[in-house]
C-alpha cells in the first residue's frame, strides 16, 4: 500500500506492506538510523518519534498508521546550521548519554515531556520519562539534562515550537 | 593547568546526539551489499531430543533462500567449552540434532532477503523434539536423577576449593548462618546482540559484532571454526552497551561467518528482545550459604561462604566466576579465619556469564549480609560491628587469608565518610519515629563496605597495547586495544595525550576494535580500561617524547637533555629559549613519528568503599522505595569526575535493580517467563532517587595513573546496602532476612512469617 | 519482531467500519491506538486477517456533557481524556486513570474504545469504569445499543460485542468534583500493567485484575451501604475472587492487595 508522509520536513511516499512498523519505514525506507529498537514490546522506548508533535513508540505503529503524518527522528532536530537542539545539548553537556542506544528515544521522549510540561520537577520528570529504559546512567543525568533543558528555557523557546509543533 | 582531574565534556557525543551512532543493525557497509538476513529457530523445550526438523515449508516461502540445520554443518566440530577443569564431552551442537538443553538452543537458521521474510519462514520450520525431564533448579540438578551430559556423570561441572573443617567455628560464642539467593539477572544491555559477517575475495572473513573485545572474539572464532586467526578481521562498530555480557565471541557470531562462506553471500543477524533474553548469558546466579561466627562483643572469628554457582546449560563464563567470589570473600575485614568453597551446576537453562561486577558482587552481598546477620543476632548497630572488623588503613600492600592482595586502602574513612555524609544518627533518629508512632511507611538504613577487584584480567597478565601516531597536520591517532561501549574513551584517551603533548582534543582520534589495526588488546571489561589501556597511551605519549626529543635535539643541535616540552606549540624547545619550538607536525613531515607500546601493570588493582541506602518500606504493602543512595567510591586519581560519575550512577542502578526487581525466571518445565522487557523487570527511572556522591581518593601504586577500575563499584557496592535497608525497615517485626529482589510481596510475605514465628497473626488492618 | 501480514483498510466513517467488519468477519480487528493489538501481533499471539484502521474517526473523539453524563467518543485518546477539562471537572476519577494508562508515548496512542473493547482484566480505564457504571454505546449493522458496562465483559479478553458490532461511545454519570474518589494502582515500575488496581467512588468499588475480568467489590459495597466502617468494608474485598497466581504475584498477595487498596481507595474517596 501507499503511504505519505513528512520526515523530518521532507514529503515522500512510498510502497510499503500495510505490516510494516513505522520504526522500520524510517530506518529502512527512509533511511534514518537513529532510531532504535530496544525490545519490541513497547517497554524501552528507544524507538520514540514525534509523529503529529507527540511523542510515540515507532516500534508499535505501524507506517499505514503513520499515512498523513508529519514526523521526527532525532536527525531532523538540528538546526540547518548543525547547530545542536537544546535538549540534545543539555544531554551533552550533563553527560546524559553513555553507549547511546536509548539517547535517540530519550531525548525525543524529553522534547514531549517539556512540552506538557515546560517547568518539570526532578519526580516529574521521572514519571514524564517513564516509558524510556537507559541501562548506563542510572537516569541521574539524564534527569539533569532535562531539568537544565526546561531552566535554559528550551521549552519557552525552541523546543516544541517550529520544528516539532502539534 | 593539566586537563586531567576536569570535568571535560564527552568528544563522542555530538554525533551521538545528532545523527545517532552506528550500531552493528546501523552498517551500511559496501561488504554487506547483498547481504541475507539471518533468523534463528531456537527450541521452545528446554532440555529434549530433537527426533525431526522440517524445513520444506518454511524453504517454499517467498524470500527464503536456505534453510540451514545440522546437517549443513557436519564439516564444523561442536564447540567445545575450554575450560580445562570441567569434562570434555560437554559440547555444544551449533545447531543441535541431539538433545537441547535449553529454550533458547539453536535447531536451524532461516536466510531470507528481506527482514520480514524471516520471520515468516522461521515459523515454518517444523521442529518436533521429544522432550526429557527438565533440570531446572540446583537443587535438582545436584541430585543428577537426571544428567544433561550422560558422558560427564553428574551436573556438578567444576568443584572449586575444600569443605569447612568441623571446628571452623569452634570458640565462637555466636554463629549465624542463612542460605542466600544472588539471583539470576539479566544484562540487557539496550542493544540486543548483533553481527554480520562477508568473505572477501581473498578468502577472509570481516566480522561485525556488537562485542566488548574484538580480538577475543576473533581467537575464540578461529578456534571454534578451525580457521587461521589471519583470515579473521573482526569489527566492533559502537556498541549499545555490554556490562559483561559482551565478553567474548557469542556462537551466534561464528556461525553467521560460517554460513556466509556456505551460501557464498554476506549475512546479518540482529535478534530480537526475546531472543536476546533467552540467548545472550545471564548473570549472576549464585545460592550461598555463608556462616559468620564470633564473640558478642563483636568481634568475627571466622566466616565461611559455600556457594553454588549456576552453569546454565553449556559452560560459559560464569563457570569461572565463583573463583573471584571466592576470592574476594572477606571483603574489607580482617577476619582471623576465612573460608569458601564453590560448585558450578550445570541445569537446562540459558548459560551464565559476566555482569557488571562478575563474581565480586556476589562475595560482597554475601559478606555485608553476613555482617548485618551478626550484628542483629548480638544486637549491636550493624556500622559499629563494620569499624570493630574492618581492615585498618594501609598503604603498603596487604593480603588476605584468600590470597587477594589489595594494593591500598581506607575502609574506615570510607565508612565514616558515608555515615557522616548521610546524617547517619539523625536517620537512626527519625527510623526510632517512625516505628515508635507505627507509621505505615517504615524507615530502612542499608550500608555495605566493600573492596573488589579490577584489571585482574583472569590471570592473564595486567597488560594492555597502545599505539600513539602524530600526524603531519599536528593531529595524532590512538589505538587501543580497549572496546569502550558508553565508557568514553575516546574523550578520556585524547586527554590523557593532550595532558602530555598539547595536541587539542578535538585533533585526536581514538580508534579501537578493529583486530586488522589493533591485533592484540584486552576489551573494555573488568574495569580494566582507565588503569591499564589509559596507563598505555600515558606511556605511549611519554615515549613519543622522548623519541621526539632526540630527533629535535639533532635539528636543534642541542643536548636531549636541554629540551623540555612546549604544549602551547606542540613541541620541543630548548629550555628557556622561547621561538626554538620543534613541533611534533614537523618531525612527523620528516619520518614517522609513531609509538607501539605495551603497559603491564603486573597485578590488578582494588577500589573500595561505602553505600549507605534508606529506603522507606510500607509495611502494609510490602513495597520498599529507595529514598536516598549516598556513596563513596573510591576508584584512587580521577582522571574525567564528569565520565567517573556517569559510570557510578550507571552501577548504583543496576545495583539497586537488583535488589529489588530484577530476577530471570523459569516455569518447572524450563520455559522462561521473563523474555520480554514487558516482564522482566528492568528498573526505569521512576524506581530511583538522584544519587549523592561523596569523594575520596586513595591512589594505587599500580599504575602511573593512580587510578583504579570504575565501572563496576557503584554496582557492587549498592546492591547489599539497598538489601540491608530492606531488612533494616522490618527488622523490628522480627524479619531477618530477605532474599532479591526484595519484591513487595516477598517482604510482605516475610512480616507475615516473622508475625507467625513470634506468635502473633498478623491481620490484614 | 513483526506482525505476519494482514490487509489494512482505513475507515472513513462508523458505517465504512461497519461494513468493513460485515464483510471480513471473524478475520478482522478494528485498530485504533493499536497499542493492546500491534504487541500481540507482533508476538503473533493475534493474527488478524485483516485491520480496519478507526484512529482517524474523529468524530468520534470527544468528552462532553450530554444531560445527566459525560459522553466520551470511542476514538478519544487517555492523554485526551486525561487532560480534558470536562472530564476534570465532572468525572475526575476518570481523568486521573487515564493518565496512570502506561507511559506517555501509549497515552497519546491508545484510545478510551481499544482499551475497554479489548477486555483486559488488568486494565485501569475498565475499572474506573466500571465503578462508574458506564454505559457503553455499540453500533452495529442494525444501529446502536447500549451496554452496561457490568454485563460487557464475559472473561479474559472476551466481551458480548458481536463480531459486526464496534464501540462508538462511552457514557458515565456526571459526579461533579465534590464526590470523592479514590484510584490505587499496585505496581512494580510506575509504567507497569497493575498487580492490583481498585477504583472507589460514590460507594462503589472495582478491582482489576483480581478475576478474568475486572469486578466489583460487591460483599465491600454491601458493608457500606449497611453502615460498616471502611476497615470493616474493605476486609471483605476479596471475597468472591479469584485472582490469578503468576510470577509477579501470587493468589494469595492479590487478595491482600485488594483489601489493603480498597481500604485506602475509600479513605482517599471519603477525605475529599
Amino acid at each position: 500500500m501507499q503511504v505519505s508522509m513528512t520526515v523530518n520536513g521532507q514529503s515522500r511516499t512510498d510502497d510499503v506492506e500495510p505490516r510494516l512498523l513505522l520504526v522500520h519505514y524510517l530506518r529502512e525506507v527512509v533511511g534514518l538510523r537513529a532510531t532504535n529498537i530496544g525490545c519490541d514490546t513497547t517497554s524501552c522506548g528507544a524507538c520514540t518519534v514525534i509523529v503529529d508533535g507527540l511523542t510515540v513508540k515507532s516500534c508499535t505503529v505501524l507506517a499505514a498508521q503513520a499515512d498523513g503524518s508529519e514526523v521526527t527522528t532525532l536527525e531532523g532536530l538540528s538546526g540547518k546550521d548543525g547547530a545542536m537542539h537544546p535538549v540534545p545539548a543539555a544531554f551533552h553537556s550533563e553527560h546524559g548519554l553513555q553507549c547511546g542506544f536509548c539517547t535517540p528515544g530519550m531525548v525525543m521522549a524529553s522534547i514531549g515531556l517539556l512540552k506538557d510540561n515546560p517547568h518539570p520537577t526532578d519526580r516529574e520528570v521521572r514519571e514524564g520519562l517513564e516509558g524510556n529504559l537507559c541501562r548506563c546512567t542510572g537516569y541521574h543525568n539524564i534527569v539533569k539534562a532535562v531539568l537544565k533543558a526546561a531552566e535554559a528555557g528550551a521549552a519557552a523557546g525552541t523546543v516544541g515550537a517550529s520544528e516539532v509543533s502539534a | 593547568m593539566s586537563i586531567l582531574g576536569t570535568r571535560v565534556v564527552r568528544k563522542e557525543d555530538p554525533k551521538f546526539l545528532t545523527q545517532g551512532a552506528t550500531y552493528t543493525d546501523d552498517l551500511v557497509d559496501e561488504r554487506l551489499t547483498g547481504a541475507l538476513h539471518a533468523t534463528i529457530v531456537r527450541s521452545q523445550v528446554a532440555h529434549g531430543k530433537v527426533l525431526s526438523v522440517d524445513t520444506s515449508d518454511a524453504l517454499a516461502a517467498p524470500g527464503v533462500v536456505a534453510v540451514i540445520t545440522a546437517a549443513d554443518l557436519k564439516d564444523l566440530s561442536p564447540m567445545p567449552h575450554g575450560f580445562p577443569f570441567i569434562h570434555e564431552s560437554i559440547v555444544h551442537q551449533w545447531l543441535v540434532d541431539d538433545v537441547v538443553q535449553f529454550v533458547g538452543d539453536p535447531v536451524a537458521v532461516v536466510l531470507t532477503e528481506e527482514r520480514y521474510q524471516g520471520e515468516d519462514a522461521a515459523e515454518m520450520v517444523a521442529v518436533d523434539i521429544e522432550p526429557l525431564p527438565a533440570v531446572v533448579t540446583v537443587e535438582d540438578a545436584i541430585k543428577d536423577e537426571t544428567v544433561l551430559f550422560p558422558d560427564a556423570g553428574s551436573n556438578i561441572a567444576a568443584t572449586f576449593g575444600a569443605d569447612r573443617p568441623e571446628d571452623f567455628f569452634e570458640g565462637c560464642e555466636v554463629v549465624v548462618t542463612q542460605p542466600i539467593v544472588n539471583q539470576r539477572v539479566a544484562a540487557a544491555p539496550l542493544e540486543t546482540r548483533a553481527a554480520a559477517a562477508a568473505w572477501g575475495d581473498d578468502g577472509r572473513v570481516t566480522i561485525f559484532c556488537s562485542n566488548q573485545g574484538a580480538q577475543q572474539v576473533k581467537g575464540q572464532i578461529a578456534g571454534w571454526l578451525g580457521i587461521e586467526p589471519e583470515t579473521i578481521r573482526v569489527v566492533t562498530p559502537d556498541v549499545g552497551g555490554g556490562f559483561g555480557a559482551k565478553i567474548g565471541a557469542d556462537p551466534e557470531f561464528a556461525l553467521i561467518a560460517w554460513i556466509a562462506k556456505i551460501v557464498g553471500r554476506p549475512v546479518r543477524w540482529a535478534e530480537n528482545r526475546s531472543e536476546n533474553l533467552v540467548g545472550m548469558v545471564h548473570g549472576r546466579g549464585q545460592h550461598q550459604v555463608v556462616r559468620i561466627g564470633g564473640s558478642k562483643d563483636g568481634k568475627v572469628e571466622a566466616y565461611s561462604i559455600e556457594v553454588i554457582q549456576e552453569g546454565g546449560a553449556y559452560p560459559r563464563i560464569g563457570v569461572v566466576l565463583p573463583n573471584l567470589t571466592m576470592l574476594m570473600a572477606p571483603g574489607v575485614y580482617a577476619f582471623p579465619k576465612v573460608h569458601a568453597k564453590a560448585q558450578v551446576v550445570l541445569t537446562n537453562t540459558t548459560s551464565t556469564g559476566a555482569y557488571r561486577g562478575a563474581g565480586r558482587p556476589e562475595a560482597t552481598a554475601a559478606v555485608e549480609r553476613a555482617i548485618d546477620l551478626f550484628a542483629a543476632e548480638i544486637g549491636m548497630d550493624p556500622a559499629d560491628v563494620r569499624r570493630k572488623n574492618l581492615l585498618p588503613k594501609f598503604t603498603e600492600p596487604h593480603t588476605t587469608p584468600m590470597g587477594a592482595t589489595y594494593d591500598s586502602g581506607d575502609y574506615q574513612a570510607a565508612l565514616d565518610k558515608v555515615l557522616d555524609a548521610a546524617g547517619y544518627a539523625d536517620l537512626r533518629k527519625e527510623q526510632q519515629a517512625r516505628r515508635d508512632r507505627g507509621d505505615v511507611k517504615q524507615l530502612g538504613l542499608g550500608m555495605s563496605v566493600y573492596v573488589e577487584i579490577t584489571g585482574a584480567d583472569n590471570g592473564a597478565g595486567a597488560l594492555e597495547h597502545a599505539k600513539l601516531e602524530i600526524h603531519k597536520d599536528g593531529s595524532a591517532t590512538v589505538l587501543t586495544g580497549t572496546s569502550p561501549h558508553g565508557q568514553g574513551h575516546d574523550t578520556a584517551y585524547s586527554m590523557l595525550v593532550n595532558d602530555q603533548l598539547g595536541i587539542p582534543m578535538d585533533k585526536i582520534t581514538v580508534i579501537h576494535g578493529d583486530t586488522d589495526l589493533i591485533p592484540a588488546g584486552g576489551g573494555t571489561m573488568g574495569s580494566r580500561s582507565l588503569q591499564q589501556g589509559g596507563a598505555a597511551v600515558h606511556k605511549a605519549a611519554i615515549e613519543l617524547i622522548e623519541e621526539a626529543r632526540k630527533r629535535a635535539a639533532d635539528i636543534l643541535e642541542a643536548n636531549p637533555e636541554d629540551l623540555v616540552i612546549d604544549k602551547a606549540n606542540m613541541g620541543l624547545s630548548v629550555k628557556g629559549t622561547p621561538g626554538s619550538t620543534v613541533s611534533f607536525a614537523s618531525l612527523a613531515e620528516k619520518e614517522e613519528l609513531m609509538i607501539d607500546t605495551i603497559f603491564d601493570a603486573g597485578v590488578p588493582t582494588f577500589p573500595f568503599g561505602a553505600h549507605l541506602a534508606v529506603v522507606e518500606v510500607d509495611v502494609e504493602s510490602g513495597k520498599a522505595h529507595v529514598q536516598r543512595l549516598i556513596a563513596v567510591d573510591d576508584a584512587g586519581t580521577i582522571l574525567n569526575p564528569l565520565l567517573a560519575e556517569g559510570q557510578r550512577h550507571g552501577g548504583y542502578a543496576q545495583g539497586v535493580a537488583q535488589a529489588l526487581l530484577e530476577e530471570i525466571l523459569y516455569d518447572p518445565d524450563g520455559n522462561p517467563l521473563t523474555s520480554t522487557l514487558a516482564d522482566y523487570p528492568f528498573v526505569s527511572a521512576t524506581e530511583l532517587p538522584s544519587f549523592e556522591l561523596v569523594e575520596m581518593e586513595t591512589v594505587t601504586p599500580v599504575n602511573p595513573l593512580g587510578a583504579k577500575g570504575i565501572g563496576e563499584a557503584g554496582t557492587i557496592g549498592s546492591t547489599p546496602a539497598v538489601q540491608n535497608a530492606v531488612v533494616d525497615a522490618v527488622s523490628y517485626l522480627g524479619v531477618r532476612h530477605i532474599d532479591m529482589p526484595t519484591s513487595a510481596m516477598r517482604v510482605w510475605k516475610a512480616i507475615n512469617q516473622a508475625g507467625n514465628n513470634a506468635g502473633t497473626d498478623r491481620k490484614d488492618s | 519482531m513483526i506482525p505476519s501480514n494482514f490487509e489494512f483498510v482505513r475507515a472513513g466513517s462508523v458505517d465504512e467500519a461497519l461494513s468493513a467488519l460485515t464483510e471480513h468477519g471473524d478475520e478482522a480487528k478494528l485498530i485504533a491506538g493499536g497499542h493492546s493489538l500491534l504487541p500481540l501481533m507482533k508476538l503473533r499471539l493475534a493474527v488478524p486477517g485483516v485491520l480496519i484502521d478507526v484512529a482517524r474517526l474523529t468524530d468520534l473523539s470527544y468528552v462532553k456533557v450530554d444531560g445527566d453524563e459525560v459522553a466520551i467518543g470511542a476514538t478519544t485518546r487517555h492523554f485526551e481524556l486525561n487532560t480534558s477539562q470536562v472530564a476534570k471537572d465532572e468525572v475526575p476519577l476518570l481523568a486521573h486513570v487515564a493518565g496512570l494508562v502506561g507511559d506517555p508515548q501509549v497515552r497519546h496512542r491508545g484510545t478510551i474504545g481499544g482499551t475497554v473493547a479489548h477486555a483486559d482484566s488488568a486494565s485501569d480505564v475498565p475499572t474506573a469504569l466500571l465503578a462508574l457504571d458506564a454505559k457503553l454505546i455499540a453500533q452495529g449493522p442494525k444501529g446502536k445499543r447500549e451496554i452496561a458496562i457490568a454485563d460487557f465483559y464475559l472473561g479474559f479478553f472476551e466481551t458480548v460485542l458481536e463480531p459486526d458490532e464496534m464501540l462508538v461511545e462511552v457514557r458515565v454519570p456526571k459526579l461533579g468534583s465534590s464526590v470523592g474518589w479514590g484510584y490505587e494502582k499496585f505496581v512494580r515500575r510506575e509504567n507497569d500493567w497493575p498487580i492490583v488496581a481498585v477504583a472507589a467512588v460514590d460507594g462503589k468499588v472495582a478491582m482489576a485484575n483480581m478475576a478474568g475480568t475486572v469486578i466489583r467489590a460487591s460483599a465491600t459495597e454491601q458493608a457500606l451501604s449497611s453502615g460498616a466502617s471502611i476497615e470493616d468494608a474493605a476486609a471483605s474485598a476479596a471475597e468472591g475472587t479469584s485472582p490469578s497466581s503468576d510470577m509477579h504475584a501470587d493468589a494469595d498477595y492479590r487478595q491482600h492487595l485488594a483489601r489493603l487498596l480498597t481500604k485506602r481507595a475509600l479513605h482517599t474517596a471519603a477525605s475529599a
